[in-house]
């Protein structure tokens, strides 16, 4: 019995096919607009998400003009990698690359550090004694994290022996504070989380190991024996109100103990005490496992150059610029992109994103004799995961509103599979074309 | 996410598989869809007898596909949480359903070689 379709293809089909397929391909490319000539000197402070997407947007803008990065550091961090490596998810070498990898031709990669910051001379010394004048500054440095600010902490406790997690601190850092979270899981204990009264990048982030910490105990079939305890600096567990909301609930559930304005002071590790400034006072606590994640300031030479604000995060040091389009208060040539800008939100690599179209289009307008017109509503996201295979993707602008990029789709505070996707394996490659320019 | 392009897709599979083995999974696609036009080109017409074997294969392809998702993200089947969730999951066991039907059906046209000219 032979039965037979009359699907007949040919060859002009396949052809077709094949044109059709071509033609998507050339419209998948963004267009780029058109380059600028300008023989204007740009410095750029920093080659992280920031400086790199930067670099790479100005090389392919402008004709002519010197783009120098100034930047010490050999390593380039994927940052937001840093919570799947202290998950045990992923190794070190996942959030490490190199600096120059990301940096194109044509631009200046100085390796060295800013040591002082003059925007009345136009004039960037770094530590090496090289002095950069520039029309054009742009502030990229990112923060520092202030360990010293821990009473008793050094990142020499990180690991299983003294049940010490500091994943902010490097991808090394972060695989050693898996050692320690996977020890803790094993045995139980109690295990204390929590986050600085400082401004900090990825405010989910503490959330974030917590939550997979306790997903972790219970897939081990250990839960019973393991108490998490959550400390938040301020009177709720996010500073987006409907967030907070959100996370309390998932925290209730979960049987996740926590604590309003409980600031970590200092940690004992020889008795397993950490101390937390309270409003009632100091208050001691016991712990087998500890996540510190440290008071957060802007670099030394920022905070010594006169870019701070004068009157607002004054122990922190965040640049004045205009919370809308991102260009200094007082210096008009100096932008900021990045956790060094004084706004009220965005010290994540989702906000890093948002931030460099609109310095870029506020920079080239300037080099043309026009005015910019883009800016920035102080989008924040953070793929929050709940537990290793589900996330609520929060979009947040300035005013606490949700802003979610697939609205109707992906809902914001439903823990979903696609929200855990987009953090595992769909924000690296995001990540990585926006530092190349292309996202 | 502002802007999303074809080189960003391709990344993201580049991540989530590897380079290597997502090109390699894409070299296999291409060869099979290939090998499967010229088949349906060479033959002139979709044999049913062998349609209906890789129909049967189909199943297994969903299921396979299915499983292959799972593992490399990380995931089970207890987190899938919404319905975009759901709608995803069905995607992929769609083109795991579909990709083997194409690949049984191409090694049946393959292995049994032109069918007789007909009239």
């Amino acid at each position: 019995m032979t039965h037979s379709l009359d699907l007949s293809t040919t060859r002009r089909g396949f052809l077709g096919l094949a044109a059709g397929g071509a033609a998507l391909g050339a419209l998948a490319g963004p267009a780029r607009a058109q380059r600028v000539r300008s023989s204007a000197r740009i410095v750029i402070l920093g080659a992280g998400a920031g400086g790199a997407g930067m670099a790479n947007r100005l090389a392919a803008r402008l004709d002519g003009a010197q783009i120098t990065v100034v930047d010490g550091r050999a390593q380039h961090w994927y940052q937001p990698g840093f919570t799947l490596i202290a998950s045990g998810l992923r190794p070190a070498s996942y959030a490490i690359s190199g600096t120059g990898d990301w940096l194109p031709s044509g631009v200046r990669w100085v390796q060295d550090y800013a040591a002082e910051i003059d925007p009345e001379a136009n004039r960037v010394t770094t530590l090496g004694g090289e002095r950069l004048d520039y029309d054009y500054l742009i502030v990229a440095t990112g923060l520092t994290l202030d360990w010293d600010a821990i009473e008793g902490f050094s990142l020499d406790l990180v690991g299983p022996e003294h049940g010490v997690s500091a994943h902010y601190a490097s991808p090394e850092y972060a695989v050693k504070s898996w050692h320690a979270l996977d020890r803790f899981t094993d045995r139980g204990g109690v295990g204390l989380f929590g986050r600085p009264a400082t401004e900090m990048k990825c405010a989910g982030a503490p959330v974030k190991i917590m939550l997979i910490a306790e997903d972790i105990a219970t897939r081990k079939g250990n839960r019973d024996r393991c108490e998490f305890i959550y400390n938040a600096q301020a009177q709720n567990l996010f500073g987006v109100p409907v967030i907070h909301h959100r996370v309390r609930q998932i925290m209730d559930e979960r049987a996740i103990e926590y604590c309003y304005q409980h600031v970590l002071k200092s940690v004992d590790p020889g008795r397993k005490v950490a101390t937390y400034t309270t409003p009632e006072g100091e208050e001691e606590k016991p712990y087998d496992f500890i996540n510190v994640v440290p008071p957060q300031r802007a670099p030394q030479a920022v905070r010594d150059s006169g870019l701070s604000w004068a009157d607002r995060w004054t122990d922190q040091g965040w640049i004045e610029v205009d919370m809308a389009t991102l260009r200094h208060a007082r210096y008009s040539n100096v932008f900021g992109i990045g956790d060094i800008n004084g706004v009220p939100k965005g010290k994540t690599a989702a906000s890093v994103k948002f931030h460099l179209p609109v310095v870029e289009d506020h920079l080239i307008a300037e080099l043309q004799g026009r005015e910019g017109t883009r800016s920035f509503n102080g989008y924040t996201s953070c793929p929050l995961i709940t537990r290793i295979g589900r996330a609520m993707l929060v979009e947040f602008d300035y005013n606490d509103n949700l802003t979610p990029s697939f609205p109707g789709i992906v809902a914001p505070l439903e823990e979903l599979w696609i929200s855990w996707l987009m953090k595992e394996i769909a924000l690296k490659p995001t990540y990585n074309a926006m530092l190349r320019g292309l996202a | 996410m502002e802007e999303f392009s074809l080189r960003t897709l391709l990344a993201v599979f580049e991540e989530m598989f590897g380079a290597w083995l997502f090109w390699a999974l894409v070299a296999v696609a291409v060869v099979f869809t290939l090998a499967w036009l010229y088949v349906l080109i060479r033959d002139r017409s979709l044999s049913f007898r062998k349609y209906l074997v890789a129909q049967i294969s189909m199943p297994f392809g969903a299921v396979a596909a299915v499983a292959f998702v799972l593992w490399v993200t990380n995931s089970r089947l207890r987190d899938i949480g919404g319905p975009i969730d759901w709608l995803v999951l069905l995607g992929v066991a769609a083109l795991g359903a579909v990709g083997l039907s194409i690949v049984v059906y191409v090694l049946q046209s393959l292995g049994r070689g032109a069918p007789p000219s007909q009239s």
